[in-house]
């Protein structure tokens, strides 16, 4: 079997997640606090700015999940008393936690100093921490309510409400964790490198307007996330990662290349389409290989919107230090209406020249998955693309059925030949 | 028989109940069709279980009318178009029930904020009727006054304008004081019933009180509560209710989609004497009298943070997850808990493990299933809560 092919922004990527997990691993022997917290609406530029260590326990349970240990985890949680018809992050966390708590990289993770429940999107988030706090006891937490746009615009009270929030109950609790005070000034500088990040992250998303994208921006899009969306937002990591990306991808864009798949240059990009909800992990590479192999490359995402709509515009704003943050939590993918939702995947449909799109329904997530049949149907009439629906799961290996779902994308990418064919 | 040609009839027990039970199992929500037809302009806002400010549309001259799926009494053939094996039922119920046209009636619907399913409802809702009045209520999961409390109260300004706008009635404050004032009576003899359950279930069982109290979903609250009044006068004269060897337990889970009647009744075939749940919720969500002095809004915000029944969907911040039911074990003198949860309900089901230790701790059995609102086959769940029931009994003879 050939070794699998890796960008240098992936190589990159990877060495900083494992010096993260190293230093997560050492942090109470050397005296820094760590604060578990979630993906969408991560405050990460001002848990940084008190020098405290970000854990994210979506991200450890789809590390375990492309590592192949979630089934194991999440049969250990099933074991003491969680129900077979819930989220399985939390079940993958919960199992990995009773097991040990080895980080994916095999280093041990700290207990958390405090819990910062940032509530953006989804409902689960709130008892997978009400679980944790029971599971270690007498950790603080700090809860951030972020409302709902059901009507996709930030009123100002909502706003006003999360600034509040951060004001009274992140703030204090963040500093009482850390010993140190607020320091806006700090937040201000790390807001800065966040946008330039931001930037860049959104240059390369927008390559794949190109024919042909240079990028997939799902499989090879949920990388390129990473950085921003976890641990290294508002970081000089950030940015050295972000330039290094997009001079790679230009090399590409250049050369009129597509996307590198895991096992080297991709061939004739043959379909161009949209996804809708989150990737399957356990079975990652087999998955993203059904469409590589047909010439499919994904040109837009909503996954890699879950923690911030950039490419629409936004961008962390230094002036507005506490305001934009709750901007930021306020505007996740998944905290927006469904017929938002909706419009933004129409705008994708358009904007990149799409000839088809995937909703990916996984089991796990109530927040994504509620609506998407519907969804479907309102696009196919609104754009007259076509879309494919497909069951499957975030990291419960149980839950991926793989001739099933080869079977399904080849028929309907056979059903887009025969439209184009119909069409000529 | 509709609601108000009833009144001045002399009712007896078996009247009332076979009332009540036409009302909670009439999906073609006749009696709120009959109760906008009784005056020319009559609106009705749907919404769906556990807590919306119902004060704000009565005191608005709007019926609130609770939506609580369909039950089993309605073929789903439309409804699982829309939703994903996966998800639970009351979704694809409710979806069903408007797409028949059964819930053409109301004028609005409002969607708490419980869990992602009615929250993303909310939207497709939205998607399906474009032209009617939607509105996802988002409360506070920070309960402090000038946080929580002040972002609480701009939701239900907002509400309290939409309401008047759709009604064409201004709500003042002293019209959404009255309308305080006749919910406080409602949850008042509510509480009363549970009071009275807890003494004697064997005078007020389960399956009966369950229909009693969905009746509220579509009746005025005048009349729900003048029904529940009657019913705790009249049930103490039947002649054959007696004490059994029974046991007594709480039943938890159960805050959203509602279980089958038959199960209420299998629980109790099976031994269970049922003395506190959380049935139907919304209906008794705020536990305390909201005051009806001040500023109306003032109040019915302290009331949500201050005095909320305690539920999954809510946010624990002293982080003592189990402890209102460890309460309602000791002030009801339960003997173990019925965990029964609609299967597929992450609130509920997420929840329970935290319930579990709790209960573990304090030495209280508990046994646990799933359902869902239209499950039909009842013996398994009589198996085992008649074992759980037995059980008990064995040990605390013990």
């Amino acid at each position: 079997m050939s070794a699998v092919r890796k960008e240098d922004s992936m190589l990159l990527q990877k060495q900083m997640m494992s010096d993260h997990y190293d230093r997560l691993a050492t942090a109470h022997d050397e005296g820094r606090k760590v604060v578990y917290t979630f993906v969408p609406g991560n405050l990460n530029e001002l848990v940084r700015s008190f020098g405290l260590l970000p854990v994210l326990p979506e991200i450890n349970a789809l590390q375990s999940g492309l590592r192949k240990k979630s089934g194991g985890y999440i049969a250990e949680a099933e074991k003491n008393g969680h129900s077979e018809d819930v989220c399985t992050y939390v079940k993958c966390d919960i199992g990995m936690l009773k097991k040990g708590n080895i980080s994916p990289t095999g280093t041990q993770l700290p207990k958390p100093d405090l819990l910062l429940l940032s509530y953006t999107g989804c409902f689960t988030f709130l008892k997978w921490f009400e679980l944790l706090r029971e599971e270690y006891g007498d950790v603080p937490v700090a809860m951030l309510h972020v409302p709902y746009q059901a009507n996709g615009r930030i009123e100002p009270h909502q706003r006003d409400y999360v600034v509040q929030q951060m004001r009274t109950e992140v703030i204090p609790k963040l500093e009482q964790v850390s010993g140190r005070a607020y320091d806006e000034d700090r937040l201000r500088e790390m807001l800065r490198l966040s946008a330039r990040a931001e930037d860049d992250l959104v240059w390369t998303l927008e390559s794949a307007k190109r024919t042909p994208s240079p990028i997939d921006a799902y499989f090879g899009g949920v990388h390129y996330i990473g950085p921003i969306f976890s641990a290294f937002r508002g970081t000089q990591g950030a940015v050295d990662y972000y330039t290094a990306l997009r001079s790679e991808v230009q090399e590409r864009l250049d050369a009129g290349q597509g996307p590198v798949t895991p096992e080297g240059p991709m061939g004739t990009e043959k379909y161009r389409l949209v996804v809708e909800g989150p990737p399957n992990w356990t079975s990652f590479r087999e998955f993203w290989k059904m469409f590589y192999d047909e010439g499919a490359v994904f040109v837009a995402s909503t996954y890699t919107k879950v923690g911030g709509l950039y490419d629409r515009g936004f961008r962390h704003d230094p002036d507005h230090p506490l305001e934009t943050l709750a901007d930021y939590c306020l505007g996740c993918y998944t905290n927006l209406g469904l017929p938002t939702r909706v419009d933004l995947l129409e705008q994708y449909i358009r904007d990149y020249n799409a000839d088809g799109f995937l909703v990916n329904s996984v089991k796990s997530c109530n927040s994504f998955s509620v609506g998407q049949l519907m969804m479907l149907r309102q696009l196919e009439e609104r754009t007259g693309v076509p879309g494919v629906f497909i069951e499957n799961d975030l990291v419960d290996p149980r839950y991926f059925s793989a001739a099933n779902i080869k079977n399904r994308i080849e028929s309907y990418l056979q059903m887009l030949d025969q439209k184009r064919g119909k069409a000529a | 028989m509709d609601a108000e040609s009833r009144a001045g009839d002399v009712v007896t027990l078996d009247d009332l109940i076979t009332h009540a039970r036409t009302l909670s199992e009439d999906i073609d929500f006749t009696a709120v069709t009959q109760w906008k037809a009784r005056a020319e302009g009559r609106k009705a806002i749907g919404h769906m279980p556990t807590y919306v400010p119902r004060e704000l549309i009565h005191a608005a001259g709007m019926l609130p009318v609770g939506i609580t799926g369909g039950g089993d009494r309605l073929e789903i053939i439309r409804g699982d178009a829309y939703f994903q094996s996966y998800i639970c039922r009351i979704p694809r119920s409710t979806i069903e029930l408007a797409l028949s046209h059964r819930l053409d009636m109301l004028d609005g619907m409002l969607f708490p904020s419980i869990c992602d399913v009615i929250r993303n409802l909310s939207g497709m809702w939205s998607m399906i009727f474009p032209d009617r009045y939607v509105h996802y209520v988002d409360v506070p999961q920070n309960f402090d006054v000038a946080v929580g409390g002040r972002f609480w109260r701009r939701e239900l300004e907002t509400l309290r304008a939409d309401f008047a706008r759709l009604s064409d009635v201004a709500v003042d404050d002293d019209a959404l004081r009255a309308s305080i004032a006749v919910y406080n009576e409602n949850r008042r003899v509510i509480r009363d019933l549970y009071r009275a359950r807890s003494e004697r279930p064997w005078i007020y069982p389960m399956s009966e009180v369950y229909y009693i109290l969905r009746a509220g979903n579509v009746l005025p609250p005048e009349e729900h509560t003048a029904m529940l009044r009657e019913y705790i006068a009249l049930a103490p004269g039947e002649s054959d209710r007696r004490d059994q060897d029974r046991s007594r337990v709480v039943l938890a889970g159960m805050f959203c989609e509602q279980p089958p009647h038959g199960l209420v009744l299998t629980l109790e075939r099976a031994g269970c004497y049922v003395v506190d749940d959380d049935f139907l919720l919304g209906l008794r969500w705020l536990q305390e009298e909201v005051t009806t002095d001040g500023d109306p809004l003032d109040a019915l915000v302290d009331a949500y943070l201050n005095h909320s029944a305690m539920s999954a969907s809510r946010y624990a911040p002293d982080g003592d997850r189990g402890r209102w039911l460890i309460d309602s074990v000791a002030r009801n003198r339960a003997e173990g808990v019925i965990f029964a949860a609609a299967s597929f309900c992450d609130p509920a089901l997420l929840d329970q493990p935290m319930l579990v230790t709790a209960l573990d701790r304090k030495g209280i059995p508990h046994t646990e299933f799933k359902y869902a609102e239209d499950t039909g086959q009842f013996a398994v769940i009589r198996e085992q809560a008649g074992t759980f029931s037995d059980s008990i009994r064995l040990w605390s003879e013990a």
